[in-house]
């Protein structure tokens, strides 16, 4: 029964997909952009981000006119709720790449304070969670989303070694502020990207179980005194 | 003694039509002053369930209830106890407007002049007009014959009619069912401004009218090998529409039923 809305729920998880995968592109791509110092492929972000607001749209577009015309109840209630959460998630994690892209088109000719190591395992760490996350989210399968928000500690990990090693230059020399702030900022757009993950692994485990709570990594706040 | 805050309890309901087990084992308690929604697909027995809180269903041949229906702790089938008393206490709204064939005064007036009342008539016509706000409405022609209102202020004119005998709690059937949407939305307007004083208790085949108006729920469904009706959930009705207990209520309120 109700073969059209079934198809219309998954049309909604595919477009979600898409939306995800423009967005892993997006930060992949800064990352690569802002390693290379490569400003054409910062520019290229910049459209990126402005599809994936337009994605973003047309899905958020979509969901309205199912709740208003299919009048969902109960999971398929959550699921549309949810959708509008994650592909809002979606859109800010987007920001984030929008974001380290403008980074790197400031910096203008100044070069990187060090070579990128640590902030592109950053990106490939919350880019492979957030795969995760959608695939679970598709899946409806709450163990996996269960299973994902608990890696967020590698990347807080990650962004307090950054975060130390950034303040040696400071202190070493101050005039390496300005520079050593720049990277500080792509890593915290990253540590919050991972973040918004937990966020949608949340939803998943809401969709499918009804329940809304926190899934908490093991050090919730990256700055917790230790 | 049944807690205060239920106005009905039912215990071990069975109802039978001849030898056919409409409905079975219905444990239900009925909140005061709120609103229960009896929600499911037809033929489960929802109306049949409805029609036992005011023993309506012995004016159906063949009907024979079985179980206990506490009305504030009596027991309604008892022998002593004196339906048509009961039928005061617990007025009923149909799904087909019902008004007398006589003045929209007379509609309002007659139950209460046959009940008894002594009171000042005009001033129990107006008052149970405006609670049912169809006042504004009709004040202007209370001589003419109900059935020469709207459909929709017909059943406010049913309503105002069950509300001037002063009940506890009103029963209605489908109350919406023949109504176009701005019909509906007063009398389930309505519905919110009565239950400040009375508790009321719907059959509804609209899940988002159920959803809309009600603050209790109860889904009932075909069971067992006998496939009589019984309750199978019944919660807040926020729960029963976003995160139901029962995979059959869930496939239900989403449409999947069947």
């Amino acid at each position: 029964m109700r073969k059209a809305f079934e198809t219309e729920l998954q049309q909604v998880k595919d477009d979600v997909l898409v939306l995800g995968s423009m967005v892993e592109q997006a930060v992949l791509d800064s990352v690569e952009a802002l390693k290379k110092r490569n400003i054409e492929a910062s520019r290229k972000i910049l459209e990126m981000d402005k599809q994936i607001n337009i994605k973003r749209f047309e899905i958020e577009n979509q969901l309205m006119i199912l709740i208003a015309t299919q009048q969902p109840m109960a999971h398929d209630l959550r699921l549309l709720a949810s959708s509008l959460e994650i592909i809002s998630e979606l859109e800010r994690m987007g920001d984030y790449a929008k974001g380290i892209g403008n980074i790197n088109i400031r910096m203008g000719d100044q070069p990187l304070l060090k070579p990128l190591i640590d902030i592109p395992r950053m990106a490939k760490i919350g880019v492979d969670m957030l795969h995760r996350a959608l695939t679970a989210f598709v899946n409806e399968d709450v163990e996996m989303a269960r299973g994902i928000p608990i890696e967020d500690d590698e990347i807080d990990a990650l962004y307090n070694q950054i975060y130390r090693e950034l303040m040696t230059f400071v202190i070493a020399d101050p005039k390496t502020i300005e520079r050593a702030n720049w990277l500080l900022w792509t890593a915290h757009n990253l540590e919050r990207l991972a973040d918004r993950v937990t966020n949608i692994c949340e939803r998943t485990v809401f969709i499918v179980t009804g329940e809304m709570s926190e899934i908490s990594s093991s050090d919730d706040e990256f700055w917790k005194p230790k | 003694m049944t807690d205060t805050n239920y106005v009905l309890e039912t215990r071990g309901l069975n109802i039978f039509y001849g030898n056919f087990l409409a409905v079975t084992d219905v444990y239900l308690k009925i909140p005061r002053h709120k609103i229960t929604a009896i929600i499911g697909p037809s033929g489960c027995g929802k109306s049949t369930l409805l029609r036992s809180f005011n023993r309506m269903n012995e004016l159906y041949q063949g009907v024979q209830t079985h179980g206990e229906v506490l009305f504030d702790g009596q027991n309604l089938y008892e022998k002593s106890v004196d339906p048509v008393e009961v039928r005061y206490r617990i007025g009923m709204v149909f799904q087909r407007a019902n008004p007398f064939p006589k003045s929209i005064y007379e509609n309002v007036a007659w139950a209460a002049r046959i009940h008894g009342y002594k009171g000042n008539m005009d001033e129990l016509v107006e008052s149970s007009l405006r609670q049912a706000v169809l006042w504004d409405e009709v004040k202007d022609k209370l001589k003419q014959s109900g059935l020469s209102l709207s459909g929709g202020q017909q059943q406010r004119l049913c309503i105002a009619r069950a509300i001037a005998v002063k009940p506890e709690v009103i029963l209605m059937d489908e109350p919406a069912s023949a109504l176009d949407p701005i019909a509906t939305l007063k009398i389930e307007e309505l519905m919110q401004e009565l239950k400040q004083n009375y508790t009321i208790v719907i059959v509804t085949h609209n899940m988002q009218q159920a959803a809309r108006v009600s603050d209790f729920t109860a889904m009932m469904m075909l069971t067992g090998e006998t496939r009589s009706g019984t309750v199978i959930e019944y919660d807040e009705t926020n729960k029963i529409f976003t995160r139901p207990s029962d995979k059959r209520t869930e496939d239900y309120v989403t449409g999947r039923f069947g």
